[in-house]
């Protein structure tokens, strides 16, 4: 917790950075030292992203870059020089959500929603590259998010949801999962 | 199991009951929902508190003048700038925002700062130079109780005793003569924190005509409010507090705390907004959270389990401050009557002071840790009779509609429904001893109130109030001091007033936890939320709907009782051609009456109990939750895995099933992370230090650890909860302790009397039992304590009326 005199000194200097944000061309000047979790929500103005633990440990931070799934607490904000990021702001409008936001929405997925712009994207990571996953595969990819909600069943059977509408099959939503077992 | 589609006029329910969205769930997941942080305001300062790294020390000087020459740093203030104490507890009111002459843990505050950004107050806290005297520190319970100097408070019970309870209702001695079997077993209840993912917030406005507005992530604005008003020396008008979506409470956020009040003051100070966010390390000092609990209890048993007496004691280890500890004493001994029938109980309870961070509410509520030893108490003493446990617990519930030992009232009892059906879905007859070694099945039963019956503070006013504003295009707008913290209050509001009113919940504009613009609603906490703005806004739909049923009932030519609100429409129930628009009735009510707005309070009935301490534990409404959990235990690493609970649950009626399951599955994974892995332990006898302050290596369940869940919603209305609704929020977590720890010893014959019951602890009990000793771990016994002559009370059953026995003076003795 004990940090030196020497990040104040330096506000002068500003790094100048150029990248792809949620698919539109961005320029931001900012204190070099900070994370792109910082850049994202105090210099870009997109609070979407979460902080929850300032040590890559809880998922809250997860964002996009060039398809990845990354914890943006952990990366620097000059790391994503001329490459891709997607945040959850990116990852549908009001017009039209992403079928993950719908599903995390319309399934009470989302209880307090602190967590959930994390969970979304690491789950958008998975579909992105496997539109039939199991439940472990599911299980497994968000292992790093934490959810203190949840309890994260709500999560999977929205995951899966959102899979078989992108697949084009008609989902109907299974009774057991909002009235509970008979 | 659902028996009630029908609204109490026998009508088909519409909304309630049903699976709508939450309507603030779209906004979440595209990330546009504002949380306290996310929120600026042109020329924000930012604000960082110095904490302390002693445990317990006198300030002997405290020199900022370094730090406020930093370029940056715009102001500075320390305790003596807010002297004025507060705590959210009127008994207790034992907190400085900032320390003035002692630190009484490590984190404790003693300065905060102000400045252009994040980074220069974090470096302005290194400048600051703080002189401290080192006191004895006090790290136990046992500790706590032998030492009596240095105080850590000078209020209390005496030396570092903060609070003493002894109450007695019955007999004692006649109910233990009765009994064909007796047991006394200890049990440790380790503390745990909330953990929510979202760090504490808060961001203050001192504006230009000299009121503050706080945006705080807070669930309890309406006492952050009084507390602020207390503090700041600004009349209460004068200040809004506005708590913005809580990204996850649990109770962590439910006192008034020191990084409100700092910023509030900066704000004033500088005349600029002020925000300040916790770090996660703050937020473990922060705390709050579960009380570590060692508990004796004495249970008198019938062979057929009957229980005829109970004698339970428990001790907290408080940490440095009061918070809500004092209820939190009293909660550790008001609900173990409510769940099986108990004639005759005593219950002494202590809460001591120790140099940690202060523990205060938790899901549950000082009733987890009771609930653990009861429940594993009577799995051994089925054991022990020979009985099957989960027949013993259903053979004895505690009747409905009935009047508790300690004065507690019951309504609706649906335990004995929950038990059945997960009994049948887990085969329990067929595994209950009977599976391999290492595999294991437990049961436990719970309760929870549905809302504290008593306020925070003293007053005869509502508990919840809600306004609602009529527009006559047709759109409604409540107004209702609840918090949401996730759960759905906000979207409850919407589905009951839209039910009432015969509209869609999409049509309505919920505004809440506004201490400017909502009536006040208590807070989130003691799961009051549902039952009592619920009511609430029951009444003040149903009055709207009169003034438009008056207004329709002239223009159509037809009864009032006629009428129906359903689909947007008012209309004649024989002939539902025959009606008009929502909107329209709306123009038609305001033509005749005038602006139309109607109100709705609710109040919880008074409970029976007069007694000193009969405040706490009285509710309108008590759930009921059963749980059978299905383990897997590694022998030879100690290492438990839970494979599957089945978890029933007495909701009363579901205003909205889907976030009944979700507070079901959610309250199973956090009683999951408590049994076992989270824990709050402090290195060092002299340093008191934090050993996990983070979340790297405090322990919490990731998916990898979560268990499968099948879920049993029982319905079985309650006439005090709206359209019959009881609690879910904290219900479900309890029983899951106790039946994981049941099932453990089903699997390896082992009992830990310990939470959380991690693989260290089992592997122990596992080795000595090889060795030949009692295959057991837990606590050896628990401290002596001077209770003092108990408050007696005759139970309902010995014709009491619920006031306090007259004590019989000494001389009267000749």
């Amino acid at each position: 917790m004990l940090l030196t005199g020497i990040m104040s000194e330096s506000k002068k200097q500003k790094a100048h950075l150029q990248f792809t944000l949620n698919d539109e061309e961005v320029e931001v000047v900012f204190a070099p030292h900070k994370t792109l979790l910082e850049v994202l929500r105090e210099d870009l103005s997109l609070t979407g992203t979460k902080h929850g633990c300032e040590l890559g440990e809880c998922g809250a931070c997860t964002v996009l870059v060039d398809n990845r799934a990354v914890l943006s607490c952990l990366v620097l904000g000059l790391d994503v020089e001329d490459r891709k990021v997607l945040t959850i702001e990116g990852m549908g409008t009001t017009a039209q959500l992403h079928p993950l936001q719908e599903t995390f929405a319309d399934l009470g997925a989302a209880q307090c929603g602190y967590c959930s712009p994390g969970f979304l994207l690491a789950a958008k990571e998975l579909l992105d590259r496997n539109l039939n996953p199991s439940r472990d595969e599911i299980k497994e990819t968000l292992s790093g998010n934490i959810c203190r909600c949840t309890g994260y069943i709500k999560i999977y059977e929205a995951v899966e949801l959102a899979a078989a509408k992108m697949r084009g099959e008609a989902v109907e939503i299974a009774r057991e999962m909002v009235y509970g077992l008979e | 199991m659902k028996n009630s589609n029908n609204g109490k006029d026998g009508k088909p329910l519409k909304v309630v009951g049903k699976p709508y969205r939450k309507v603030d769930a779209r906004a979440k997941c595209i990330g546009q929902t504002l949380f306290a942080d996310d929120i600026t305001l042109p020329r924000m300062l930012f604000a960082k508190l110095l904490r302390s790294h002693v445990p317990h020390a006198l300030i002997k000087n405290i020199d900022v003048s370094k730090a406020l020459a930093l370029p940056g740093v715009i102001a500075i203030i320390t305790g003596k700038e807010l002297p004025i104490p507060y705590g959210i507890l009127p008994v207790s009111q034992d907190e400085h925002a900032l320390c003035i002459d002692k630190v009484r843990f490590i984190g404790d505050p003693v300065a905060a700062i102000a400045a252009v950004d994040e980074d220069t107050a974090f470096d302005a806290m290194d400048l600051i130079e703080v002189e401290y005297e080192p006191l004895k520190s006090i790290s136990t319970i046992e500790e706590a109780i032998k030492t009596d100097e240095p105080r850590i408070h000078t209020y209390g019970d005496g030396g570092n005793t903060h609070k003493k309870v002894s109450l007695e209702f019955g007999d004692m001695e006649a109910g233990f003569a009765e009994a064909d079997h007796i047991r006394e077993d200890v049990f440790f209840y380790e503390g745990n924190t909330h953990l929510p993912i979202e760090q504490h917030s808060a961001l203050a406005h001192f504006d230009a005509d000299n009121k503050l507005t706080l945006w705080s992530s807070t669930q309890t604005p309406h006492y952050v409010h009084r507390a602020l008003a207390k503090v700041l020396g600004l009349p209460a008008a004068h200040i809004r507090v506005i708590a913005t979506p809580n990204g996850g409470g649990f109770g962590g956020k439910s006192d008034p705390f020191n990084h409100e009040v700092a910023v509030a003051k900066l704000s004033i100070i500088t005349g600029r907004p002020v925000k300040i966010t916790l770090t996660r390390e703050e937020v473990f000092y922060c705390h709050r959270g579960r009380h570590p609990v060692l508990m004796w209890a004495k249970t008198g048993v019938k062979k057929d389990g009957a229980i005829t007496a109970m004698h339970f004691r428990t001790f907290l280890d408080g940490g440095a401050y009061g918070s809500y500890g004092v209820a939190s004493t009293f909660y550790t001994g008001a609900l173990q009557t409510v769940t099986y029938d108990v004639p005759r109980y005593k219950f002494e309870g202590t809460r001591v002071f120790t140099n940690k961070p202060p523990c205060g509410p938790k899901r549950g509520h000082g009733t987890p840790q009771p609930r653990f030893a009861l429940e594993v108490q009577l799995d051994k003493i089925a054991d022990d009779l020979g009985l099957d446990p989960a027949e013993m617990r259903k053979q004895h519930l505690a009747p409905a509609n009935s009047v508790t030992a300690n004065y507690l009232r019951l309504g609706s009892m649906g335990l004995g429904a929950c038990i059945d059906k997960i009994v049948a879905a887990a085969d329990w007859k067929n595994k209950y001893k009977k599976l391999p070694y290492g595999k294991g099945i437990g049961i436990a039963c719970s309760s929870y109130i549905c809302g504290a019956g008593l306020p925070i503070y003293w007053n005869n006013m509502p508990h919840s109030g809600v306004q609602l504003r009529l527009d006559r295009q047709g759109g409604v707008c409540i107004f209702c001091g609840s918090t949401d913290i996730g759960q759905g209050s906000d979207s409850i509001l919407a589905y009951i007033v839209a039910e009432v009113l015969g509209i869609e919940p999409f049509d309505i504009r919920v505004v809440t936890a506004d201490t400017d613009l909502t009536p006040v609603d208590l807070g989130s906490y003691s799961s009051r939320v549902t039952l009592m703005t619920g009511n609430a806004s029951v009444q003040a739909a149903e009055r709207a709907r009169e003034l438009l049923a008056k207004a329709v009932s002239e223009k159509l030519d037809l009864p009032v009782e006629d009428l129906a609100f359903a689909d947007r429409r008012v209309f004649d129930v024989k002939n539902p051609e025959n009606g008009i628009s929502f909107a329209e009735a709306v123009v038609l009510a305001e033509s005749k009456f005038g602006t139309i707005g109607t109100v709705g309070s609710y109040t919880p009935p008074r409970s029976p109990g007069k007694f000193k301490g009969a405040g706490v534990g009285p509710s309108p409404a008590y759930s009921y939750s059963a749980a059978i959990a299905e383990v897997d235990v590694d022998p030879e690493t100690g290492i438990t895995t839970v494979d599957r609970i089945w978890i029933g649950h007495d909701i009363g009626q579901s205003i909205n099933p889907a976030l009944v399951m979700g507070q079901v599955e959610g309250g199973v994974y956090m009683g999951l992370g408590e049994v076992l892995m989270e824990e709050m332990v402090y290195r060092g006898n002299r340093n008191v230090v934090h050993k996990f302050p983070s979340m790297l290596e405090y322990k919490s369940p990731t998916t990898m650890e979560m268990c499968d869940v099948k879920t049993y919603l029982i319905e079985d209305p309650d006439p005090n909860g709206p359209f019959g609704a009881k609690e879910v929020g904290q219900g479900p977590l309890l029983p899951v302790m106790p039946a994981v720890v049941n099932a453990i010893y089903d699997a390896v014959g082992v009992r830990v009397d310990e939470v959380p019951a991690s693989p260290d602890k089992v592997l122990a009990a596992i080795r000595a039992k090889a060795k030949g000793q009692e295959g057991h771990f837990g606590p050896k016994g628990v401290p002596d304590v001077d209770w003092g002559e108990p408050l007696k009370v005759l139970t309902p059953a010995e014709g009491g009326d619920g006031k306090e026995m007259p004590r019989i003076a000494v001389h009267a003795k000749e």
